[in-house]
């Protein structure tokens, strides 16, 4: 490490700290029953996660003194090994909880391949894409008109799509929601680097439709986006292919409303069907699908704006949220630290999430930035999906609390994840690529 | 700046839109919604009922008659139940029924699965073993994580004596649940005699722990240090006006015989003794046993639950003549010295009341001292035909026989259920005969306590306090002391016969114990004055009655004893109501050979499948 240009990003390691030392605080309250009388005991979940943050600082602190080149070098032998993982898994993993997303090592040493494969395909896509040469659509890249509108797509562009579409897939097949979901992040940075933004809209566009024809009459919906079709096709009239898109976009959304009766109900499983009409409140069933939420809301609500107080809480302490310490620990935080210490925690996320944007655009190299995108992607994925589950603005989807939730594969993960791009970014001056 | 670069605000700008969607929700949450802090404390905190110890039930020398020994409650938490259970072990370590064991868990399980109980709820699965029946269960406990044993309280009695009058305690019914916001399901309460009107004192007041409770409903220490407990206050100890000596005693004489004794303390209308044979060994009625054994005494055709001092009763025969006696010297209708002709009986048409052999004609102590029916078939009917018509005549005779209590149920007194019997109404004979076409010679069988009257020997023992008072006697009554404070609530009742002629009915009293009808029921060593009667049955075997007070000049006490079947009343009441008076002024019985023939004279026939108190057991 030559100190003379390296410029380490400081306020990114104190918001790293701060969560990772929060999150144990949390992660002790809730497990503090299994206290038994050895502070420093593996046999406590408060114990064993300890040593995980430390074996991460030691791995953090190893990861700063890489050749900042070594992730570049190495992408694609990474993505190759993790592309054996989660074909592995499928193979030879064993299930928790329904999903075949685990390598079981022994009874508290699990691997999730999914975590791996976040991070090598981080660096694989910003590895291709990272060519200076490389874009989407650049000239000779139109596959064909539609009306007046040239659909583009490069090859390179093309192969770059392919190198996250071959993990998804794989990780798809493990039957792991929160998994899929948390690697779809990663098609943020497809956006970023010059891919239609369309597609996430319709994206969004696919969920919240979805959850509205839960609350309302589908043929009103469908109405609407006709409606509303109609008017920007009146609005876009003067590129036919804009015109043309609007009416075909509300003709498809129309029909996939109209089928979603059918998604409902054959395509999702009935723990996901059950989880989103708890959502919206069409389900009352507070000791059945919806205890655990409901036993979340319950702890955070009870916190009030400064909280009980750290070890005070009593739904935390006596252990009436499931899973408390894993995937709903921020209710912890909700109960003992109140509307101030859960906001601390969210500012905190937020924070740092916004940084490392910040600290991408500023890369001279392409494959720091674009590796820079996929960590905020990634994490902003398991932000929103973890907290919006405790507070009940989203379904129930098992996925941790970046750095906080107790779970050791997953704390390393993530510090992997963010210490590669601090490393790079430490070195923002001296690459150029 | 390019496009690309400025796409950094429309990221930065979704991570500011989550974050503000979130604090908008953690603001409703947490601060806008109460809700969730009742909900919290709902889930965390247990309001847990502290049982305070039920008060002993004394006899009136401080005897113990009612203690509480410590039983136990065999509970299950579903939510615990997971591997599967050696119900035989189980079952096996406290001689627990398997099938009964297996269905109330089967209903347990059915109740939580229909949510209508908490998963985490303890609940019974074996009610009320004694200390010696979980003795081995207890120390192999930890087998069986899913249950624990729960102590709660259960009734002994050191003698098997008093059961119907002492009650049982048994679990509050659904009604009661409604009616008294204070108990709670599950909860015991007093359900019949002394346990039943003592209720208040006897139980206590329940006090109130809040603990905090885990989500398997394990305990965690105290809730602010117990700033909102209320302590469980511990019931008052009752003491009773019993003589446990005399309660016991008449219970022995009465074995093998239906019936009653009541004995009444004249000047303070405390009751020494009620007795109703046969009766049952009030153990029977607690604990696991209950339901068997209940079942068996309620079949038992000798209907040992029923308390027979104080049911409707019968006609109280000769007996009654004292008071007819009385009411015609206070209305004038006789003196002394008035005589009525006796000629073996009274004639009314074409009918005749008989009487039996005896120089006549009568003067009024002769008539009491003799039974002599002719005089007072006479008596009765010159006390109604003193009024203006019959039906005022009747009223005013009426008036003076409830004014002794009889036709009342005493409604000021502190024992349950006391049925009142019958002493018509002029209404009454209205409907029989139609109003204005009865005459007092169409009742004349009233003259000579027969006919439809009903009285129980609670009645006749207050009556016969009465006249040993002269003329005045207190509401009878079963409680004493509630800790050391007298209880003072039964008020003095007037009868409104002058004294001076109550002591003429004494005297006869008297004489009948020296000269007449009582000779057998004479008590060695103390005067006394009684009366033989004998109610007529049409079902089979006349009723023995007896009432009679002692010492005459000074009476401590008053018997009436009523002996099913037993005939004329010289012949077992009499003697049984004499070895109480015995037993209760000496406190031991010199009549030996008397009281052998009396235990065991056997007037019933026994249930042989009935749990009933055989004389050996006493």
């Amino acid at each position: 490490m030559a100190r003379r240009d390296t410029h380490i990003d400081w306020l990114m390691i104190v918001l790293y700290l701060f969560i990772v030392f929060f999150g144990w605080m949390n992660v002790y309250a809730a497990s503090q029953m299994e206290s038994n009388g050895e502070f420093f005991s593996l046999s406590t979940s408060y114990g064993r996660q300890l040593l995980w943050i430390g074996i991460s600082l030691a791995a953090a602190f190893g990861i700063m003194f890489f050749n900042s080149y070594f992730f570049s070098a190495f992408a694609y032998p990474i993505y190759g090994l993790a592309l054996l993982f989660l074909g592995g898994v499928l193979i030879v993993g064993q299930a928790v909880a329904g999903s075949k997303s685990w390598f079981v090592i022994t009874e508290s040493l699990k691997f999730q391949p999914s975590e791996f494969g976040k991070f090598a395909t981080a660096l694989v896509m910003a590895k291709f894409m990272g060519e200076k040469s490389f874009s989407f659509g650049g000239p000779g890249s139109t596959l064909f008109h539609f009306f007046d509108l040239p659909v583009k797509l490069s090859r390179e562009g093309f192969f770059a799509l392919a190198l996250f579409f071959v993990p998804a897939a794989l990780i798809l097949l493990e039957n792991d929601t929160g998994s899929t979901i948390a690697f779809a992040a990663l098609f943020l940075v497809f956006y970023r680097e010059g891919f239609t933004g369309l597609v996430l809209v319709y994206a969004l566009l696919a969920v919240v439709l979805l959850i509205s024809t839960v609350l309302v009459d589908k043929f009103i919906i469908i109405a609407v986006v006709l409606g509303i079709a109609a008017l920007l096709a009146l609005l876009l009239r003067r590129s036919r292919g804009l015109m043309a898109l609007a009416i075909l976009s509300g003709v498809v959304f129309s029909g996939y409303v109209y089928g979603t009766d059918y998604l409902i109900n054959n395509v999702l499983q009935k723990h996901q069907r059950d989880r989103i009409l708890v959502l919206v409140g069409k389900v009352k069933d507070p000791k059945g699908v919806e205890y655990n939420v409901n036993q979340s809301k319950i702890a955070i609500g009870s916190g009030g704006l400064v909280g009980k107080g750290y070890l005070e809480g009593t739904q935390t302490r006596y252990r009436f949220v499931p899973k408390q310490y894993t995937d709903f620990i921020f209710s912890a935080v909700g109960e003992e630290w109140g509307f101030l210490g859960a906001s601390l925690l969210i500012l905190a996320y937020i924070g740092l999430l916004s940084r490392i944007v910040l600290n991408a655009e500023r890369q001279k190299s392409r494959f720091s930035r674009i590796y820079g995108y996929g960590v905020a992607s990634i994490l902003f994925a398991h932000i929103t999906i973890n907290i919006g589950m405790c507070i009940g603005l989203v379904p129930t989807i098992g996925i941790p609390l970046p750095m906080f939730s107790y779970g050791g594969s997953s704390l390393f993960s993530f510090t992997i994840l963010i210490f590669t791009f601090i490393k790079l970014d430490s070195k923002r001056s001296a690459i150029l690529s | 700046m390019n496009e690309s670069e400025n796409k950094k605000w429309i990221f930065i700008g979704m991570f500011a839109f989550v974050g503000i969607a979130f604090l908008a929700k953690l603001s409703v949450l947490q601060i806008f919604d109460p809700t969730y802090k009742q909900i919290a404390n709902a889930n965390a905190i247990r309001k847990l009922t502290q049982y305070p110890a039920r008060g002993y039930i004394l006899d009136r020398n401080g005897e113990v008659l009612v203690y509480n020994e410590v039983s136990y409650d065999l509970m299950v938490v579903p939510a615990e139940l997971g591997a599967p259970l050696d119900t035989m072990a189980l079952c096996g370590l406290a001689d627990i029924d398997i099938a009964d064991f297996r269905k109330n868990l089967q209903n347990i399980q059915d109740q939580v699965k229909a949510r209508k109980l908490g998963k985490s709820t303890p609940s019974p699965v074996v009610k009320q073993m004694s200390k010696l029946e979980v003795a081995t269960l207890e120390e192999r406990m930890y087998e069986f994580p899913a249950f624990f044993l729960q102590p709660r309280i259960l009734r002994r009695y050191p003698k098997p004596i008093a059961a119907n009058i002492l009650g049982y305690i048994s679990e509050v019914d659904d009604k009661k649940l409604k009616e008294d916001p204070y108990y709670r399901p599950g909860d015991y309460i007093g359900n019949t005699g002394i346990e039943k009107s003592y209720e208040e004192v006897l139980r206590g007041k329940k006090g109130v722990k809040n603990i905090f409770v885990d989500n398997k409903g394990n305990p965690h220490g105290s809730y602010m240090n117990g700033q909102y407990d209320t302590a469980s206050v511990a019931g008052q100890n009752l003491t009773s006006t019993l003589d446990i000596l005399i309660q016991e005693y008449g219970e022995k004489l009465m074995a093998h015989k239906k019936g009653a004794i009541v004995a009444i303390e004249p000047e303070s209308g405390e009751i020494l003794a009620m007795v109703t044979a046969p009766s049952y060994d009030p153990n029977l009625l607690v604990g696991r046993g209950i339901r068997k054994n209940y079942g068996k005494l309620v079949m038992d055709h000798n209907l040992p639950l029923f308390n027979r001092a104080i049911m409707d009763g019968y006609p109280p025969g000769s007996t009654f003549k004292l008071l007819n006696a009385a009411i015609g010297l206070q209305l004038g209708v006789l003196t002394p010295a008035t005589r009525y002709p006796c000629g073996g009986g009274f004639r009314v048409g074409g009918h005749v009341v008989g009487c039996h052999s005896h120089p006549g004609p009568p003067d009024l102590l002769f008539s009491i001292q003799t039974s002599c029916n002719s005089y007072y078939c006479a008596a009765f009917r010159d006390i109604v035909n003193h009024g203006r018509n019959t039906e005022e005549g009747y009223i005013t005779w009426r008036k003076y026989i409830t004014a002794f209590g009889l036709g009342t149920n005493f409604p000021d007194s502190d024992i349950p259920n006391v049925k009142s019997g019958l002493v018509p109404q002029t209404t009454f004979y209205d409907k029989w005969y139609g109003r204005g076409k009865w005459k007092p010679t169409t009742i004349i069988s009233l003259g000579i306590g027969q006919g439809e009257l009903k009285v129980n020997a609670l009645q006749l023992a207050n009556m016969t306090a009465a006249l040993a008072n002269g003329g005045w006697w207190i509401t009878p009554h079963l409680g004493k002391k509630v800790d050391n404070e007298s209880i003072r609530l039964f008020k003095r009742n007037e009868t409104g016969i002058n004294p001076e002629y109550i002591g003429i009915v004494k005297e006869g009293m008297q004489r009948v114990m020296t000269g007449g009808t009582g000779r057998g029921a004479q008590i060695p060593g103390v005067t006394s004055g009684g009366k033989t009667g004998t109610a007529q049955n049409p079902h089979g075997e006349d009723h023995s009655v007896f009432v009679c007070f002692a010492p005459a000049d000074k009476p401590k006490i008053a018997v009436a004893v009523l002996v099913e079947n037993a005939g004329f009343g010289a012949t077992w009441a009499g003697p049984i109501a004499s070895l109480m008076i015995e037993k209760y002024l000496f406190r031991e019985v010199k009549r030996p050979d008397l009281e052998k023939r009396i235990m065991e004279g056997v007037l019933i026939k026994p249930d042989p499948a009935s749990p009933t108190i055989k004389p050996s057991q006493l």
